[in-house]
């Protein structure tokens, strides 16, 4: 049984949890932290095997993660689990988002957390694995996402529009055309 | 109505979406809690207007939101209102916000129960689909009572993907409402032969579950798994296949010699290492679970402890630390096997990865041999000058130990080399384990005879320079105690007493732990008694007089055991160097008398051993029992209590009239006894074989004299002798009673 599934970046900060055990927000807070700290200060090239934090799990559980870039895929799994058929199973997870998002990067995490844990509910549900096999993983998804756009129809053509226009980010662009500051520079030009 | 739509979207183009809460969140680090509790305060707002595109975008946001720590159960409501939204898009985000904040506990499940048995039948399977992976995160009892026939349904759908998640789902359901087990099961047994692949993958992982908790329930499936497994090509399946069939050995021998054969030929064929890994780890479960009946597997040994060489040879880490964790499991019963791959097990306690190497470090106390021993030992000991960080180090010089006396130093040839690497050992700063090394020294020390005179010298060395030991952080201390007691016990091997005496009576000594210092006084008295035997009387005085100085240090001591000992021993000194100066040399012998005789060590269970002479009854009384005098029955009482019951019974009845022995008796009996030890192999002869404890009549009655606690019923405080000075106690106890007995004569 896999117990919890964490990506979190380099500075520890959470870009996808999933817990499929019950957790209190603020213990699973900790549960992150404390993963991020044990698995931050390995290098690169040793083992992707740690014994269990002692927050989450206990001694049957192992933590098996990658670190890809900027960012750690952690599972924390029980000793049902194959440690390699999880490695697998991160790879084959990470290569779908690859193809969901055409060439994944940290900010497709972290502005499209939700379609992420879509993709992620695919491969695993419930704290068991539910597919391996990515051609049908990324079947399902494609499926459920033609649904999505059909609902969105005619309607949706409005709400799209209104993205496009939020992408444009005017209101921040306004925000951040910071005018120069002039009383000061006025101050300073001392007649 | 158009317009009002018209009018809602407009109205949206003001709200935020999921993107624009996390830009805002990244604009906003500075005082990101502000912003997103302002966010919050907006998502209410949104959740209380109709539409319902709008809540499920503020739905979508609390979602996020709960991923950095924030509670969203205050939202359970609107949560389970965009869930039953018939829009697949709303559902979506519904059933995810639920599978993230919802749990078995949350109340407001009991308004589900409608909702998902709907959306389980819909004729959409992907409505179904976001239902099963909901549930499958939050099911209650309750839930899993009411919606297992739904669920069970599922399980003959037409269409894989829902009979794939059904199946998982039964696990939960079977976990919050066992009950469902029953009916369920048959079904589920279908499934493993299900035509679609998943569907039998899922089957498997489920019953695999399933057995972990109780494997001898499926056992019967055995023939099902085993056909599987010769026919599937599913890694993943096998896997899990695999890792059933080593729980299921252990409780069926005969399968495991006839998976012994399928599993070879999956190690041969497989180019998963994956599969590959767990072929080994199950043949090795097989190997243990038929060992005792069936020793000539030694093909499978071989090729087991191969292919492992081959994964802890290879460049990836993983594989090295699993191949190093399969070894240790063939360790227990093929050590020989594990043992010719010395070599590579030595090149990985040199690996730049820590796991690796403590990983190493477990299979290495199961490569030494008396001709390996000091090498291995050797090459840890220049690791823990290198290596960084106490933890490892720590987990080093215990492994050092472990190694060194495993077996009671069965590999050990040379006792003084052993010697000088505990003092080594002593080195090591912050370590943790100054009490384990102070009792291996103090074992070596009172075993090994031999070698007791250069032990006994390389102590007075630790004590002399005791400074380096009490470091703040070190808890190598402790081993003061160990080299104070032996430098005292053994004070006629020390090369220079006076040295050692001085060293223990220093300026620093109060500082040293309380249990420490007791044992110090104690030990200098002991020197001081060797001195005194051959010092002239010049000598003897001023040697008195500068222990007399400086043994208040240890009578101003707050420790009640220091402070009594060092007013003792204060007065006895002061007692002997009166009397030297009045030319009473008597004091000296008397002084003498006080830690004369050997100390000699017995094995915890070298009582038992000693089998009682013919005709000794130990129960029976020698001299009538005492008319109801009340202090000595008391006494009795009081010591047998104490004493565990390790004398045989049996011949208790019929000696019951027993008839003292005349002298000449006594002396045949013990001819008779001495001829009987001689030829008794289970009787610890005295003999040159320092390994071995011996155990002389002639010591008895010296020995009670050592034990500073003979009280019956006291616990000793001194934490270190509390094995071995325990059994002689017992031991000296019962001795106590026969000398009793025989004075009483």
């Amino acid at each position: 049984m896999i117990k919890a599934i964490l990506v979190f970046n380099n500075h520890g900060k959470p870009r996808l949890s999933k817990f499929y055990h019950y957790f209190a927000e603020d213990m699973q807070q900790q549960i992150i932290k404390e993963t991020f700290q044990l698995v931050s200060k390995r290098d690169d090239n040793v083992c992707n095997f740690l014994e269990g934090g002692s927050l989450i799990g206990g001694s049957d559980y192992k933590l098996i993660y990658r670190h890809y870039a900027t960012l750690y895929f952690v599972f924390c799994v029980d000793s049902s689990e194959s440690e390699l058929g999880i490695l697998d199973l991160i790879q084959v997870f990470v290569e779908t988002l690859d193809k969901c998002f055409e060439n994944v990067c940290e900010l497709d995490l972290i502005f499209h957390v939700d379609k992420v844990h879509y993709i992620l509910n695919e491969l695993v549900m419930g704290g068991m694995v539910l597919e391996t096999n990515m051609n049908e993983i990324l079947t399902r998804i494609e499926e459920q996402n033609k649904l999505e756009k059909q609902e969105s129809g005619i309607s949706g053509a409005s709400s799209r529009a209104v993205s496009a226009v939020k992408s444009m980010n005017i209101p921040q662009q306004l925000k951040e055309m910071k005018l120069p500051d002039i009383p000061q520079a006025i101050k300073e030009l001392k007649f | 109505m158009a317009l009002k739509k018209v009018r809602g979207n407009l109205e949206r183009m003001f709200d935020k979406n999921l993107t624009d809460l996390v830009r805002g969140i990244r604009n906003n680090k500075d005082n990101e809690g502000k912003y997103i509790a302002q966010c919050i305060e907006e998502i209410k707002q949104e959740l209380r207007q109709e539409n319902i595109s709008v809540k499920a975008t503020a739905v979508a946001k609390l979602t996020y939101l709960e991923m950095l720590g924030y509670d969203i159960s205050w939202a359970g409501f609107n949560i389970i209102e965009v869930m039953s939204c018939s829009k697949f898009t709303y559902k979506r985000i519904g059933y995810l916000a639920s599978s993230q904040s919802f749990h078995a506990d949350t109340e407001l499940l009991m308004l589900t129960t409608n909702m998902i048995r709907k959306d389980l039948n819909s004729q959409n399977q992907y409505d179904a689909g976001l239902a099963l992976s909901a549930l499958s995160c939050f099911i209650s009892g309750d839930l899993a009572r009411d919606l297992a026939n739904d669920i069970m349904t599922l399980l003959t759908s037409t269409k894989p993907y829902l009979r794939k998640k059904a199946v998982l789902m039964m696990y939960k359901v079977f976990l919050r409402f066992p009950e469902a087990l029953k009916p369920a099961f048959p079904r589920l047994k279908e499934k493993l032969e299900d035509p679609d692949q998943g569907v039998q993958s899922a089957a498997v992982n489920v019953i695999c579950e399933l057995a972990r908790k109780n494997p001898k329930n499926y056992l019967s499936l055995a023939p099902i798994f085993f056909k599987l497994m010769t026919t599937s090509t599913n890694n993943w399946m096998l896997i899990k296949i695999i890792k059933l069939f080593g729980a299921l050995t252990p409780l069926e021998p005969r399968l495991g010699k006839k998976l012994i054969e399928p599993l070879t030929n999956l190690i041969h064929s497989t180019s998963a290492m994956s599969l590959l890994y767990e072929c080994i780890n199950t043949v090795i479960a097989v190997l243990i679970s038929i060992s005792s009946s069936l020793p000539n597997h030694n093909a499978s040994v071989q090729l087991c402890v191969q292919k492992l060489r081959i994964l802890i040879e290879d460049s990836d880490q993983n594989l090295k630390y699993l191949g190093l964790l399969a070894m240790s499991k063939i360790l227990k019963t093929h050590p020989k096997t594990v043992q010719s791959h010395k070599d590579l097990i030595m090149q990985c306690l040199d690996d730049k990865d820590e796991s690796i190497r403590l990983r190493a470090l477990d299979l290495l106390y199961g490569m030494v041999s008396k001709k390996t021993l000091m090498e291995i030992v050797k090459k840890l000991m220049l690791h823990m000058d290198k290596a960084e960080g106490t933890l490892y180090r720590d987990e080093l010089l215990s492994k050092i130990i472990d190694i060194c006396s495993q077996n009671n130093y069965q590999f050990i040839t040379n006792f003084e080399w052993y010697v000088s690497v505990l003092v080594e050992l002593t080195r090591m700063d912050g370590s943790q384990h100054g009490q384990l090394v102070a009792h291996q020294m103090l074992d070596v020390a009172i075993r090994v005879q031999a070698i007791r005179r250069f032990a006994v010298n390389q102590m007075a060395i630790l004590l002399e320079n005791a400074h380096i030991l009490t470091q703040p952080s070190s808890k190598m201390v402790d081993v003061l105690y160990a080299a104070a007691w032996i430098c005292g016990e053994y004070a006629t091997d020390l090369a220079n007493p006076e040295i050692t005496l001085l060293a223990m009576l220093g300026s620093k000594v109060n500082s040293l732990p309380n249990h420490i210092q007791s044992v110090y006084v104690q030990n200098i008295l002991k020197i001081l008694n060797i001195i005194l035997k051959g010092a002239s009387q010049e000598h003897a005085v001023q040697l008195c007089e500068t222990i007399c100085d400086k043994l208040p240090q240890f009578i101003s001591s707050g420790d009640l055991e220091v402070q009594e000992r060092a007013s003792s021993a204060f007065q006895l000194v002061t007692l002997i160097k009166e009397e030297i100066v009045n030319e009473n040399l008597e004091i000296l012998n008397e002084f003498d008398m006080l830690f004369g005789g050997e100390l000699n060590p017995v094995a915890p269970k070298a009582q038992r051993k000693v089998q009682v002479p013919e005709g000794l009854d130990l129960n029976a009384w020698i001299n009538d029992p005492p008319s109801t005098s009340s202090a000595e029955s008391e006494d009795e009482h009081f010591e047998d209590d104490n004493i565990p019951n390790i004398f045989l019974k049996a011949d208790q009845e019929k000696d019951k009239k027993y008839e003292e022995p005349s002298e000449e008796d006594l002396e045949k009996i013990r001819e008779a006894r001495r001829l009987q030890q001689e030829n008794n192999p289970n009787y610890l002869k005295p003999d040159n074989n320092t390994r071995k404890m011996n155990e002389t009549d002639s010591l008895i009655n010296n020995v009670d004299l050592l034990l500073p606690h003979s009280i019956p019923g006291l616990v000793s405080p001194d934490k270190y002798l509390t094995q071995k000075p325990k059994k002689n106690k017992v031991k000296t106890k019962t001795k106590k009673k026969k000398r009793k007995k025989s004075t009483e004569k």
